[in-house]
């Protein structure tokens, strides 16, 4: 593994509620490598999404630290992008307005975002769609258009929220190995977050399971799976192997409770 | 026979009858004239008016006040919900003086408008833009805050400024919100201006009516009050056409407005 680019130190993240104080997140920790793709895998109400707004730099934590290439994140920065659970497109501006949104709200030079938009949304497989409005794409478009904004200003970390959980079992399928391709054309360092053991299997180079609120790191995995990996690698041992490695896992969480 | 077709010749059909209704029951039950006039005498009215000419102006003064008085309104009402849905402190200070003044009705406020502003125009541009005002202004606020709070997490994650979030963002979702409020506010914006035609003027279709109606000339009453309508549903179907146009990404909600006048 290269240098680490990410690191989440010791976290922790508590909130008051109606009820009284939540703890999303306690003892969370985590390091990401340049280029390198890291999952966060965990049960529901796990504080997954608490993380990734304190990763966007939308929720200050309470304990702990997150550095990102050596400062830590105190607030939304430029070099941060995100790609939503939902894909959180404007439905008054087209596809390549969507995709030149941070452009346009971080400043930067819109002519040479325009190109770098267009030639992202040749990757996304939308060349063709790029004045399409988002009411006329599919969901899984949506979500393309979605990946292409969160890599058009060329951020240092990509972070994902469960970006295909809105979508058919047929179309996330397509999508997990559209992903894989993407980041392995485009070389950018991704958290994703997900609650889909396969779908954190073939996409990862590493997995951080999270336990049940309070989210805590409770182990770490290795995927070493050859890439690119395929549908036919699902089928395969090793797959299915790391698969019952991380249910076995879940299963002893759910019996400590 | 298609939908179009139809939706024209049904409401044909009905006027016919109701027409024919109309003069019937004049002949059958003997009305007088000035209880109820005959379709012919409104025509005669409308004729005489319009060709004529003598209810141009009153036309003209009417429509005058009604777009002077919505657009003042209108436009003040927009910027002061962008502020009221953009500063707590602002909504703290104001709301429950909006809250008092919204549950008075405006046209009470009339005869001090008059004594305000004068006999002229000028009192009647004001009360149609002060009943234009709380529907519009409502609708603002309450839709700029209806803005779904994932594209406000996604614009401040991309460090958008405050202005970016309101223009860019907010405003477009609340569209559906202003143009309800806009179309409530061409009716209730010509009440507005009749109700203060009625209270004093030497001009406007309000004034037609009351000077009418002493004399007992129904037929001029109801020629006033058909280009009222006229007038109304001219407004409310330019409302409905800018509506569709500029909010195109949201087809259903142009014809939702139509329900809430």
């Amino acid at each position: 593994m290269t240098d680490s680019i990410f690191s989440a130190d010791n976290l922790a993240v508590t909130y008051s509620s109606s009820r009284g104080p939540v703890t999303a997140l306690e003892g969370l920790s985590a390091t990401l490598g340049q280029g390198e793709f890291l999952s966060v895998l965990g049960p529901s109400g796990c504080g997954k999404s608490t993380l990734l707004k304190v990763v966007s730099g939308l929720l200050k934590p309470s304990g702990g630290s997150v550095t990102l290439r050596g400062t830590p994140i105190t607030g939304p920065r430029p070099d941060v992008g995100i790609v939503f659970q939902q894909p959180t497109l404007l439905p008054w501006q087209t596809t390549l307005e969507n995709v030149l949104l941070p452009i346009r709200t971080l400043g930067l030079d819109l002519e040479a975002g325009r190109a770098k938009a267009l030639e992202l949304l040749k990757l996304v497989g939308l060349a063709k769609f790029s004045s399409h409005y988002p009411g006329e794409l599919s969901g899984g478009m949506q979500q393309r258009v979605g990946i292409a904004r969160g890599l058009i200003h060329d951020p240092a970390l990509l972070l994902m929220d469960e970006p295909f959980a809105a979508l058919d079992a047929m179309t996330r399928e397509h999508m997990m190995m559209e992903l894989q391709r993407i980041w392995m054309a485009a070389g950018k360092s991704v958290m994703f977050i997900t609650h889909s053991i396969p779908e954190a299997v073939f996409l990862s180079d590493r997995i951080v399971v999270l336990s049940a609120r309070p989210g805590r790191t409770i182990r770490e995995f290795e995927v070493d799976l050859p890439r690119p990996r395929t549908l036919e690698t699902m089928a395969e041992k090793p797959f299915a192997e790391h698969c019952n490695a991380l249910r076995a896992l879940f299963t002893d969480l759910v019996k400590f409770d | 026979m298609n939908e179009k077709l139809k939706s024209v010749l049904y409401p044909a059909i009905a006027f016919v009858v109701l027409v024919t209704v109309w003069e019937m029951s004049i002949r059958i039950f003997k009305v007088p004239n000035f209880i109820l006039p005959t379709p012919y005498a409104v025509l005669e009215a409308l004729q005489r008016g319009y060709i004529e000419g003598l209810f141009w102006k009153h036309f003209f003064f009417t429509l005058q006040s009604m777009t002077f008085g919505y657009i003042l309104g209108c436009t003040l009402a927009f910027m002061l919900g962008c502020l009221f849905a953009e500063s707590r402190a602002v909504e703290q200070t104001l709301l429950p003086y909006v809250v008092a003044l919204q549950s008075m009705p405006k046209v009470a406020l009339a005869p001090l408008i008059i004594v305000w502003f004068g006999f002229g125009l000028e009192s009647k541009v004001v009360m149609v833009a002060l009943v234009c005002f709380f529907p519009m202004f409502i609708n603002t606020a309450v839709g700029l805050k209806q803005t779904n709070p994932a594209l406000l997490d996604l614009m401040h994650a991309f460090s958008a400024s405050p202005w970016h979030i309101l223009t860019r963002i907010k405003i477009p979702s609340a569209a559906g919100h202003i143009f309800a409020g806009l179309q409530i506010a061409v009716v209730l914006g010509l009440i507005g201006a009749v109700v203060a035609e009625f209270v004093s003027s030497t001009k406007g279709l309000g004034y037609l009516i009351s000077a009418a109606a002493v004399n007992l000339e129904t037929n001029t009453m109801f020629a006033a009050l058909i280009s009222l309508a006229v007038l109304g549903v001219a407004g409310s179907l330019s409302i409905r056409f800018l509506h569709s146009r500029i909010v195109f990404w949201d087809k259903g909600s142009a014809s939702q407005t139509a329900a809430t006048e």
